[in-house]
């Protein structure tokens, strides 16, 4: 018998270390958000509704919704076409460098995201690789402009959440049955046809859960809009930071964190509800 | 029919080039000659290995990244492995609950975890200091020590515990001479997982981080927020290196698909 009455004593420091340094931190957060700020700029103790009423009749707020939503939308849909054909192959492959192919594929992961920014701007900068390719080739006169703007920020969102929607998709596969498909195969179907009717059904849970993942994660981005941003991009993440740092606004920022919290969430229950009904 | 087919490989072909291409720029800049990103670079050199050589304050953040990922590990290690050990050998009431409770850091944004540290850490005097480094990347690898190591520790043969165990061991005894040296490798690619999350933990250090205590990702944010040239690259390709260096070792000890498996 290795169980012993004991054990769960090894259980209260990780306990006590959540409640005081994760718990009671977030519950601050909530306080926060019921404070005003003075005359002065100062954060003054209260429970009022002022911040509140004041971020959401700021039409700012509203904008900096609608291009979060955006900005998450089409870099979750740019990743999981990436994704999807990166996934479907690693898991279907019986090449022995499976390990290894698998490793490249969420490397992305394992590098540093100020890294990648620098590899991005490298590529799509005004002297970078995109750039100079079609100027050598005497298609465009003038550099595009692809980053300090939001085309930068999407490419860059969308490679940098793709890691984590191959994985999400990697692990719901589960349930796509190669014997399905060469039924459909043998029957007379097409490769298409059969990716069309079988494989691609079958694997939309799987879907739903993956683009869940990366719209949270793209959502809640910070770096990649800064920095690819430059400044010219603002989304909630942003501006939550810049209330919190620059400004000194707490509440406000307390606030803003607190609605994108409950937009994450309602996206969360969303995508979990659409692929369960998918299961079935 | 086996394999993954040839148009499904030459689609994840033409992704993996995608996957690689930032990766494989920054480490073709590192050896520019150019004072600023020009690709391809007119001339390459080690030119920005030398300045980064010379430079003071990547330095100085580049040491205490190392000293907070490192204590971070240590204090992670020592919260979250008993907390693994109970969860995967007790059979208690509510073990599923503390379960969950233990992962839900990870399902915070650590930008909002950042916001809610930097309000907690302020009237305390903890915002740029050591401790509250440390204290703010511990609420992300925490939770990720306890759960991978309740799955790995999940994963070890009952039998042998149960065989030292009716041969007279106490329960003590069986955890440090068999549960724990058979989960050594998972130990180890804990430790270089955890050390890796907190040297690259970015956003909850630009909130608590401070002039006076700044780590490496915080400075190579400000750097790359200033100015743009080849100096940051020729840094991350000491970086990538010393990564893949510890993704190998995690490979070799367990496969990082599985310590990663989320």
């Amino acid at each position: 018998m290795t169980v012993s009455r004991r054990l769960p004593l090894l259980l209260i420091p990780a306990t006590l270390f959540l409640l005081v340094i994760y718990v009671w931190p977030s519950l601050g957060l909530f306080r926060n958000a019921f404070n005003e700020v003075g005359p002065t700029g100062a954060m003054v103790e209260a429970w009022s509704l002022a911040t509140w009423r004041a971020t959401f009749h700021d039409s700012f707020t509203f904008e900096l919704t609608l291009n979060s939503l955006w900005l998450s939308s089409v870099s979750t849909l740019i990743a999981l076409c990436m994704a999807y054909p990166v996934s479907l192959f690693l898991f279907r492959t019986d090449s022995r460098f499976r390990g290894l192919l698998a490793v490249v594929a969420i490397m992305p992961m394992l590098v540093s995201g100020v890294v990648r920014v620098f590899g991005w701007l490298a590529i799509l900068g005004d002297r970078g690789l995109v750039n100079t390719t079609l100027q050598s080739l005497g298609l465009i006169s003038t550099p595009l402009k692809l980053v300090f703007n939001w085309t930068g920020v999407t490419i860059g969102l969308a490679e940098s959440i793709m890691p984590y929607m191959i994985l999400a998709l990697l692990a719901g596969f589960g349930r796509l049955d190669r014997t399905l498909e060469e039924a459909a195969r043998s029957l007379g179907a097409s490769p298409f046809r059969t990716f069309r009717r079988v494989t691609l059904p079958l694997s939309l849970p799987a879907i739903a859960l993956a683009a869940g993942l990366g719209f949270v994660l793209s959502m809640s981005a910070y770096i990649t809009p800064k920095l690819l941003g430059g400044g010219r991009v603002f989304v909630l993440a942003t501006e939550i930071f810049e209330q919190a740092t620059t400004n000194t606004n707490w509440p406000v920022a307390a606030v803003l964190a607190i609605y994108t919290l409950v937009l994450l969430l309602a996206l969360l229950v969303v995508s979990n509800l659409v692929a369960r009904r998918l299961q079935r | 029919m086996t394999g993954a087919g040839r148009v499904l490989s030459s689609f994840a072909a033409l992704v993996y080039v995608l996957i690689l291409a930032p990766i494989v720029v920054v480490v073709m800049l590192a050896f520019s000659a150019d004072n600023f990103i020009l690709f391809p670079p007119s001339g390459y050199s080690l030119r920005w290995f030398q300045q980064l050589a010379g430079h003071a304050p990547l330095q100085a953040a580049l040491w205490l990244s190392v000293q907070v990922a490192a204590v971070v590990t240590l204090l992670s290690l020592a919260v979250g492995v008993p907390a693994a050990l109970a969860l995967a050998k007790g059979r208690f009431a509510g073990r599923d609950t503390l379960a969950n409770f233990f992962v839900a850091p990870l399902l915070l944004p650590t930008l909002i975890t950042g916001l809610a540290l930097l309000l907690f850490f302020s009237p305390l005097k903890l915002t740029a200091t050591l401790p509250g480094l440390v204290l703010g990347h511990m609420t992300v690898t925490v939770p990720f020590v306890i759960r991978m190591m309740t799955t790995a520790l999940a994963n070890l043969p009952d039998d042998i515990e149960a065989a030292a165990a009716t041969l007279g061991a106490t329960p003590w005894r069986v955890v440090r001479r068999v549960t724990l040296p058979l989960a050594t490798p998972g130990l180890i690619a804990c430790a270089c997982l955890s050390f890796l999350l907190s040297f690259d933990e970015t956003v909850i250090s630009l909130f608590i981080a401070g002039p006076r205590a700044s780590t490496l990702p915080v400075e190579m944010v400000r750097y790359v927020e200033g100015r743009t040239d080849p100096l940051i690259a020729a840094l991350s390709v000491v970086l990538i290196v010393a990564t893949l260096a510890v993704v190998l070792v995690v490979e070799r000890l367990v496969g990082v698909a599985r310590a990663v498996g989320k």
